[in-house]
């Protein structure tokens, strides 16, 4: 409180505003927000000063290195997987998994793990496995340094499922480029593959869904779900999705579904608005907040409106 | 017509006009309707016109759903889509399905009408359930007024099967989905769930007969149901004029408002074209129901977040949350986790609503007329109560979108399913205290201002330093805001001076009765003019910090240095 009435009385009249609690409020919110932005972790920073080591050496020799450096810790020196007290396992065996298991755990992020919960969530890749790094650059000279990192990243991508296939080899290789090329595929046969064995967990249009305990279904709806990740994970069942091996789906089958979530995720709405396409749940919160919020503000609008004749009577 | 207002009579009414209305008016005597009703008087408030997006929107059904009867086929007969949609080409469907795919690719403004038609019935049961909360929350319910309440529960009832029909018809997934739940809870009746399920389907699920027989009741009986009770809502409403705010001039004889024409008129006309326009814009821009994407139904599969329309959450959470619990006894299986999710919660919701004007009246004994709306915080019990259910009703209603929370708000999904089945008992209850509190502090700061005015924001320095904020007195209109509240009437006598019991305390539904009768207003706080400074204010009433809180303002208030 200061001692001079001006102030006081200055600062009286605008907590008196109507607005003045909401004011209150909204600040109060922001500076939550940037709090909250302030303690939270961020999950591509800690990794990052990885990036510049991890360069040249033989496939082997590096690939060996990166394992030891990124996967190791859990999956044990040879990749034998480790075990807690009980028997429980921490990490799994990486022995035989094959390479469309690595690529797809590195790739989409999930793998190295930050920290060991009911699912490892998709992420971007440390630094030493982003292969989608910007190339748009203006000077020719970043636009080349770009092409280069890229290449090192898929270099040593490339290495590190050398080096985990030579422990054992096995499992299912990476897909071809031509067996996940949606462009091939039957649509309409996708769609109905899609919604028997896939939307149960995964959301008509592939937005992802829950899971018991604490595990979820990832959504298919993002641009950077790559057809080849998909395949690979129809191929290998990471997580608590089930492996859909080719006696199950064919490889022609396979195709078909990346060919509907490809189709269905480019598929403009019919409206400005698709609300998520998560159904029911969005259009009710959008009937409620703006359908009958708009009508409220008209229909206060319409009776604060006193016509001036009759206001005697 | 010649009874406008006195600046209209000069105008000389056109012979067209004069004509015409003297020619209806030999034969219907309209003239005379016309002069008794045109100048009914409405109050103005903005809570008033939510019955009326419901009425609008009503209208907008039957308009835009006549123009998709045009092209839907309501047939189950399987057929192969040929339309103009590339990813569901060559898929086999039923001709429902595929009609409604015609209706949004291939059919002129298809799509946009299916989009509107959607929303409005959304619309509609919302605006009716906003409505409901109004009239609940201001006791416009009460005599003599409890019929038209109970019409508009009947309504609100109707319009949630005509909505499940509608948007069972296309046959997509995920109405299918909805269809195969509808036959669930039939056939959890018991002893004749099995029958009526048959019946209902016309043999097993699905059969071919379900989606005709919904195109039916959705087209005809039910919109003609509907139709006729809104008819009988609007006339009662008319004759027993609407109730009004507690405002300067508004008495329990007499309306202040606007005449019905032209301002009332004027005001309805504008809102419905608003209504009409919010769902233009909503079928425009926001995208409802994508069926294309939903595929067509197939007893095989399902989706994730498979949700049914929102007034249908309520019942979706029930069954959600409900534990896994089933009775055999003679070789007959009652599966409680069906019918109790579907029979309890809406029945709770729906039965307390239709009971609620009685019993309210049997508790308080007032049998008296009212036309002055009640503002929430003067009847806390009331308001507390009808908090308890909204918290009740939303929270199962929640709880049908738990997958969707789960995988938004990154929670387990079992968390959540236990999370609702504690909060859909603890919920309604806190709902229901810090409610009533609310209400009883805001009649504390109500027979305060009356009292002793509202704060001016103007700082006086007495002769001593001591800062005080001058009061200034409550302006009249404010003042017939803050006075309508009536001091709740004492409890009779149980036994007169002669030492008869009254016959309504007698028994133990008499001693119930008396019982709930103080509960409704023990803590009322008496907001009355002249009655402010410590004269035993609040005396005996509730908890004794009101008592304190209000005499302390005596002395002129210190501020901090």
């Amino acid at each position: 409180m200061t001692r001079t009435g001006i102030s006081v009385k200055r600062f009286t009249a605008w907590r008196r505003r109507p607005w003045a609690g909401y004011a209150v409020v909204l600040a109060a919110l922001a500076a939550i927000g940037v709090i909250y932005a302030g303690f939270s972790p961020q999950t591509d920073r800690a990794e990052a000063a990885n990036a510049n080591q991890a360069a040249a050496q033989a496939s082997l020799e590096n690939g060996k290195e990166l394992f030891n450096k990124n996967c190791a810790s859990c999956h044990g020196m040879n990749g034998e997987g480790v075990k807690d007290k009980d028997g429980r396992a921490i990490a799994p065996s990486l022995l035989g998994v094959g390479a469309a298991s690595v690529d797809f755990q590195v790739s989409t992020g999930r793998m190295p793990a930050m920290n060991p919960g009911a699912q490892m969530p998709r992420k971007p890749p440390i630094a030493a496995f982003d292969t989608r790094i910007e190339k748009n650059y203006e000077t020719p000279e970043e636009r080349e340094e770009a092409h280069e990192r890229q290449a090192e990243a898929q270099q040593n991508l490339d290495d590190l499922i050398t080096y985990i296939t030579s422990l054992d080899p096995g499992g299912p290789p990476i897909p071809p480029a031509s067996a996940v090329d949606p462009s091939k595929g039957k649509v309409a046969l996708g769609g109905k593959l899609f919604r028997t064995n896939c939307a149960q967990c995964h959301n008509f249009t592939g937005q992802g869904g829950a899971l018991t305990g604490g595990k979820y279904a990832p959504p298919l709806s993002r641009d950077d779900v790559t057809p080849t990740q998909i395949y690979e994970a129809m191929l290998t069942g990471p997580q608590a999705m089930p492996v859909f091996n080719d006696s199950t789906l064919t490889p022609e089958e396979k195709q078909a579904i990346i060919a509907y979530v490809v189709q269905t995720r480019e598929e403009p709405n019919a409206s400005a608005a698709g609300l998520g396409r998560i159904g029911p749940v969005s259009e009710g919160l959008v009937a409620w907040l703006v359908g009958l919020g708009m009508l409220v503000l008209a229909a206060m609008w319409i009776t604060a409106k006193k016509p001036k004749k009759l206001k005697k009577s | 017509m010649t009874e406008t207002t006195a600046g209209a009579t000069a105008v000389k009414t056109p012979k067209a006009v004069d004509g015409s209305l003297n020619w209806l008016d030999d034969r219907f005597g309209s003239t005379g309707f016309f002069k008794r009703n045109v100048k009914k008087v409405f109050p103005d408030h903005w809570s008033f016109m939510l019955g009326e997006i419901a009425l609008y929107s009503f209208i907008i059904l039957l308009l835009t759903g006549t123009y998709l009867t045009l092209w839907f086929k309501p047939s189950m007969i399987e057929v192969v889509y040929d339309g103009s949609y590339q990813p569901l080409k060559g898929v086999q469907m039923s001709e429902a399905y595929a009609s409604t795919l015609d209706i949004s690719f291939d059919v002129r403004g298809g799509l946009l009408m299916r989009q509107i038609h959607h929303w409005a019935a959304l619309l509609f049961v919302a605006s009716i359930m906003a409505h409901m909360l109004r009239v609940f929350f201001t006791g416009a319910y009460r005599k003599p007024r409890e019929i038209n309440w109970l019409i508009g529960i009947g309504m609100f009832t109707l319009a949630m099967v005509e909505g499940l029909f509608g948007y069972s018809l296309p046959d997509d997934l995920l109405s299918g989905t909805g269809l195969r739940i509808t036959q669930g809870v039939a056939e959890s009746i018991p002893v004749v769930g099995t029958y009526i399920y048959m019946f209902l389907f016309g043999g097993e699920f699905p059969g071919t007969d379900i989606v005709s027989r919904m195109y039916m009741l959705h087209i005809l009986l039910i919109p003609g149901l509907i139709l006729g009770l809104v008819t009988a809502h609007m006339m009662i409403m008319w004759h027993q004029k609407h109730t009004a705010m507690p405002v300067k001039h508004q008495t329990e004889t007499q309306v202040y408002g606007y005449p019905f024409y032209p301002v009332f008129m004027a005001k309805t006309g504008a809102y419905f074209l608003f209504t009409f326009g919010v769902l233009a814009l909503l079928g425009a821009f926001a995208q409802i129901n994508p069926v294309w994407l939903f595929g067509p139904y197939d007893p095989g599969a399902i989706s994730s977040g498979s949700q049914p329309d929102f007034y249908m959450g309520i019942l979706e959470g029930s069954l959600r949350i409900m534990p896994p619990w089933e009775i055999s006894a003679w070789g007959h299986t009652v599966t409680l986790s069906v019918l109790i999710p579907a029979l309890l919660p809406l029945g709770l919701v729906f039965g307390g609503a239709a009971a609620w004007p009685f019993l309210e009246q049997w508790i308080t004994g007032d049998k008296r007329l009212h036309h002055v709306n009640d503002r929430p915080r003067n009847a806390p019990v009331r308001t507390g109560a009808g908090m308890a259910m909204v918290a009740f009703y939303g929270i199962l209603w929640l709880a049908g979108a738990n997958d969707v929370i789960a995988e938004r708000f990154h929670v387990s999904l079992f968390a959540t399913t236990w999370f609702f089945r504690f909060a859909v008992f603890l919920g309604p209850l806190l709902a229901y205290i810090i409610t009533k509190r609310v209400c009883l502090s805001l009649q504390r700061r109500d027979a305060d201002t009356v009292a002793h005015g509202v704060e001016s924001g103007i700082i006086l320095m007495s002769p001593e330093g001591g800062f005080s904020e001058k009061h200034e007195p409550a302006t009249p209109e404010e003042k017939v805001v803050l006075l309508s509240k009536e001091t709740a009437r004492g409890e009779a006598p149980a036994v007169d001076a002669n030492g008869i019991p009254a016959p309504s305390s007698k028994g133990p539904i008499g001693h119930l009765r008396s019982r709930l009768q103080r509960a409704w207003t023990f803590d009322d706080i008496p907001v009355e003019e002249g009655h402010g400074h410590g004269d035993g204010h609040g005396n005996g009433h509730g908890d004794g910090n009101g008592h304190g809180d209000v005499s302390e303002r005596k002395n002129p208030q210190q501020i901090g240095h």
